[in-house]
């Protein structure tokens, strides 16, 4: 099911079958061109798979952004040990909501990602962590599943390539923090989901001390595709070294919000034109939170940028997860950093100190600004603790609290100043105000 | 401690699916599953999904305050789970909470006292694009409004 009128302006590639009738059913994921990409992957040789997804410039969707030929090639493919896939299917950046949609309505594109996966990297065995709240799609994952190996498209030497290959779903109960890999790895191990030293890095001891390929559901989406069309083709959909495209998660105060998907490098404000249909009320823009809550907010006059991993760095941002949050003018910049900073004091797993002392000293000294009961030092020590937390952590989310908090501090001060020395906060009658 | 024939099924399943020995892995899927069927843990099911996946009962209890959707205490027969994170906080997700706690009569986390709705301010839970969402057990809502809650609260009163 879709949630919101596909825009014909979309590119159309992991999202190809998404219109058909029954697209999550086996019956149309074969008749469309479902696991030819397989077969052709059975007959390469397993180095050739990775070269294709390096020549594709497919880059990890989960967030960091990584490219997903390089991290293929450092699973010890000859190592004896039994080697894992894992798909992250832990969707919970807040802004991002595409991992739903990839499963829901095209689930055995999913499966036969992970199937060429196995291939590249001798894998047998691959689980989709999928987040406790997503249950819906456990069941959707489980019948896929068990239609694929009903057809002879899971299990025992499949369709005479005597590749063996097993999948399952595992789900989770509620933590952000396990969206992150080797939090992850240690939730499917039956922990609490605490993120561990690298290295080593999961592709040389992840699940259960074995080595283990693990990408975002959307990266393993992608596959099926650049094997069939070729990773150049792939490629040539975006930018260099940005390629093919991507499910943008379109929030906030637009008038069309939804997921759509396009090329890499497609430039923001014509995005947040075309498909969001502009400002919500005509409105004027005011910032742009480009890849999930983690990732340093643009000001209006910063979103003429192309949407590719490498434009966005350049401006200090980052592309994410692809959950964009359009804010307008009516914004108050302050709540929306108190709320951002509730969710990352709320979800950090403890571990660390940075993360956890400084989450809640954020959130406590936020909200006191946005309360009225703020001095002006308060603000530098804002931007103090976050810079103080910055790359002192296991995992990202200490950087991904303090950066957003470093960069509203710096682009929207003077809004900070606004609420200081018992100031009402200039934005609450108009935030009211708000409601579809 | 038994479960029913379908959850009997599922945990059969779930202990083979891990490599051999490390069937703790099931811990987290068994405690979710089984409260979902019996309403919260309990010491009982603690002991039992201890003795299923061969861990020690600490092992169990150690994960169960991590995981936000993991309960000792039961929750109402309908879990109104509403999101107020930024995206949904942007088109109104803050005030579709206070609303909710209104109607409710409850806080968060709070159950009411006919058993039938407990309520939870929730952090995002994927439906951005479609906010403010609201997921009722585990039925997501979208582009939900205080009247369209007080409707999905209604007819769920009417089916009890």
């Amino acid at each position: 099911m879709l949630f919101n009128e596909p825009n014909p302006l979309e590119t159309r590639i992991l999202t190809r079958r998404f219109h058909l009738p029954d697209s999550a059913s086996i019956d149309t994921y074969l008749a469309n061109g479902g696991y030819q990409a397989f077969l052709k992957a059975a007959q390469m040789a397993p180095e050739k798979i990775v070269e294709e997804v390096k020549v594709s410039n497919l880059r990890g969707r989960g967030g960091a952004g990584f490219p997903t030929g390089l991290k293929w090639s450092f699973v010890p493919r000859t190592s004896p040990k039994p080697k894992y896939l894992i798909c992250n299917a832990d969707e919970s950046e807040p802004g991002t909501c595409k991992d739903r949609l990839l499963m829901e309505n095209d689930p055995h594109q999913l499966i036969e990602g992970l199937m060429i996966g196995g291939l590249a990297v001798d894998g047998h065995k691959a689980y989709i962590y999928i987040r406790g709240e997503y249950r819906y799609l456990v069941e959707k994952m489980d019948k896929a599943i068990a239609d694929a190996y009903a057809r002879g498209w899971l299990g025992k030497n499949i369709q005479g390539t005597g590749f063996d290959f097993d999948c399952y779903t595992h789900t989770g109960a509620g933590a952000y923090e396990c969206g992150e890999e080797t939090a992850l790895l240690d939730s499917i191990e039956g922990k609490r989901g605490i993120p561990r030293m690298k290295p080593p890095f999961p592709a040389v001891a992840g699940a259960w001390a074995s080595p283990t390929l693990l990408n975002n559901v959307e990266t393993f989406s992608a596959v099926p595709n650049i094997i069939r069309d070729g990773g150049a083709a792939f490629a040539a959909l975006g930018t260099p070294k940005n390629g093919g495209t991507r499910l943008l998660c379109l929030s906030g105060h637009v008038n069309k919000p939804g997921v759509y998907e396009i090329p890499l490098g497609y430039p923001m404000l014509e995005f947040i034109e075309k498909f969001g249909g502009g400002m919500r009320g005509g409105k004027r823009l005011k910032a742009v939170i480009p890849g999930g809550s983690s990732c340093p907010v643009l000001a209006a006059d910063e979103c003429d940028i192309a949407m590719d991993y490498d434009t966005l760095a350049k401006a200090g941002s980052m592309l994410g997860s692809g959950g964009m949050v359009v804010m307008d003018e009516d914004t108050c910049m302050v709540k929306a950093m108190v709320r951002i900073m509730r969710f990352y004091a709320h979800e950090s797993c403890g571990w660390c100190i940075p993360c956890r002392e400084g989450t809640t000293w954020l959130r406590k000294s936020l909200q006191r600004v946005h309360d009225g009961g703020g001095v002006a030092r308060d603000i530098d020590m804002i931007d103090d603790l976050a810079k103080n937390m910055l790359g002192r952590t296991f995992c990202a989310l200490g950087d991904a609290a303090a950066m957003p908090t470093i960069s509203f501090v710096k682009k929207f001060r003077s809004e900070f100043e606004a609420h200081l020395d018992g100031k009402p906060c200039p934005y609450e009658h108009s935030s009211e105000a708000v409601l579809v | 401690m038994t479960f029913s024939p379908a959850l009997e099924t599922r945990f059969e399943k779930l202990l083979t699916i891990y490599p051999p020995g490390r069937q703790r892995s099931a811990v987290v899927p068994m405690l979710l599953y089984a409260q979902d069927e019996i309403g919260s843990i309990t010491r009982e099911l603690v002991e039992e999904v201890a003795k299923r996946c061969g861990v020690e009962p600490l092992q169990v209890d150690e994960v169960i305050g991590y995981y936000s959707m993991l309960h000792r205490k039961p929750m109402g027969k309908y879990h109104v789970q509403v999101c107020t994170n930024i995206s949904c906080l942007l088109v109104g997700g803050e005030q579709l909470y206070e609303h909710a706690k209104k109607k409710l009569g409850i806080g968060n986390k709070e159950v009411t006292p006919d058993g039938l709705f407990s309520l939870e301010e929730v952090e995002c839970m994927g439906a951005c694009s479609w906010a403010p969402a609201v997921e009722i057990n585990y039925d997501f809502h979208h582009f939900v409004t205080p009247e369209k809650l007080d409707q999905l609260l209604e007819d769920l009163r009417k089916v009890r």
